[in-house]
């Protein structure tokens, strides 16, 4: 039996920038019990006159203690991520509610070989179960599908140039490839996640994460290269959040 | 549907209000065509005016769940049954 979900309030500690339009909240939250790579949190914001609004963020790496980190992106007209992302100062609070969620995560005792496929923003969840592997030094191997608009939409871009043994990467670009790239720009192809994840006899846990339409697609392609739908675990963004 | 969806996962929270166990990951069966499957995998509308589960095969509701003040309100009867993994 687990404690109830209650809200606890979280303190902005620091702040990192990720790209033009996303950044990291790294908050301090008493009594925080611990996590799942690929869990979330509900967030909730106050207005002095009452008004509340809560919107899900998946946690970024491993609980540090107390210390939880969420990576955002502006939803234009959001109620929610604007604020977080833009107006939030450290020392500022919000309330946050978790972890929740039970299905779309990584445990470190899982000893299947592991594709992460993301596409923009659903790089978050994923980044929590790279940084967990290391954490625990698993030797587990990790395949991760980036697929992203352009190299400057990138999260992490510095810790992913770093070498992490057992752990290889393959960037799709949908709109403008850097120069030099072998792929040119376009949407996932069966053809990527066959080169870049791993046959389907290996039987991996696939974990694939992004906008709708993008989830959709990339599952379908995981079950036509033969992967068995219980292997395939996906979890959707939408315009909805905000 | 042609709006856009989310997914069971956004349930995560809202019924974590209502029960001790995390029901996404538990499986689903549909009332409508039989299809059993995670509630994460539902396809997953709302959050105004209330969340509203369907199926992923026949796209038929299995859930609604609307939150009050000072209550939840939760529709399962286009769900048969759950499956809940409970660790002895």
């Amino acid at each position: 039996m687990r404690r109830r979900l209650v809200w606890r309030a979280a303190r902005l500690r620091e702040v990192r920038v990720e790209t033009s339009t996303a950044r990291t909240l790294v908050l301090e939250v008493p009594g925080w019990p611990g996590h799942l790579a690929g869990q979330h949190v509900d967030v909730r914001l106050t207005a002095d006159d009452g008004y509340t609004a809560q919107r899900s963020y998946s946690l970024a790496a491993p609980a540090d203690g107390e210390v939880i980190e969420l990576t955002v992106e502006t939803v234009p007209g959001g109620e929610v991520s604007p604020y977080l992302t833009e107006v939030m100062e450290p020392g500022d609070q919000v309330e946050v509610r978790g972890p929740v969620g039970g299905w779309f995560v990584w445990r470190p005792a899982s000893q299947a070989p592991v594709l992460l496929v993301g596409g923009g923003s659903g790089i978050v969840p994923l980044m929590a179960m790279i940084r967990e592997r290391r954490r625990v030094a698993a030797r587990v191997p990790f395949r991760l599908v980036y697929s992203l608009r352009d190299p400057e939409r990138r999260y992490y871009a510095e810790e992913l140039r770093r070498p992490d043994p057992g752990l290889d990467i393959t960037y799709l670009y949908t709109r403008a490839a850097p120069d030099g790239a072998s792929r040119p720009a376009g949407r996932v192809t069966p053809a990527d996640l066959a080169e870049g994840g791993w046959p389907a006899d290996f039987e991996p846990d696939c974990y694939v994460c992004g906008p709708t339409g993008f989830v959709e697609a990339a599952a379908d392609l995981l079950l036509t290269l033969g992967h068995a739908p219980e292997r395939v675990r996906t979890e959707r963004f939408g315009p909805t959040g905000g | 549907m042609t709006a856009e969806h989310l997914d069971g996962n956004a349930l995560a929270g809202p019924l974590g209000e209502i029960f001790a166990v995390d029901v996404t990951a538990a499986t689903g069966r549909c009332a409508s065509c039989g299809q059993a499957g995670p509630v994460a995998g539902l396809h997953v509308y709302g959050p105004e005016p209330g969340l509203v589960a369907r199926c992923p095969g026949c796209e038929e509701v299995m859930m609604r769940l609307v939150r009050g003040p000072g209550a939840a309100w939760l529709d399962l009867r286009g769900t048969v049954s759950l499956r809940v993994n409970l660790p002895e």
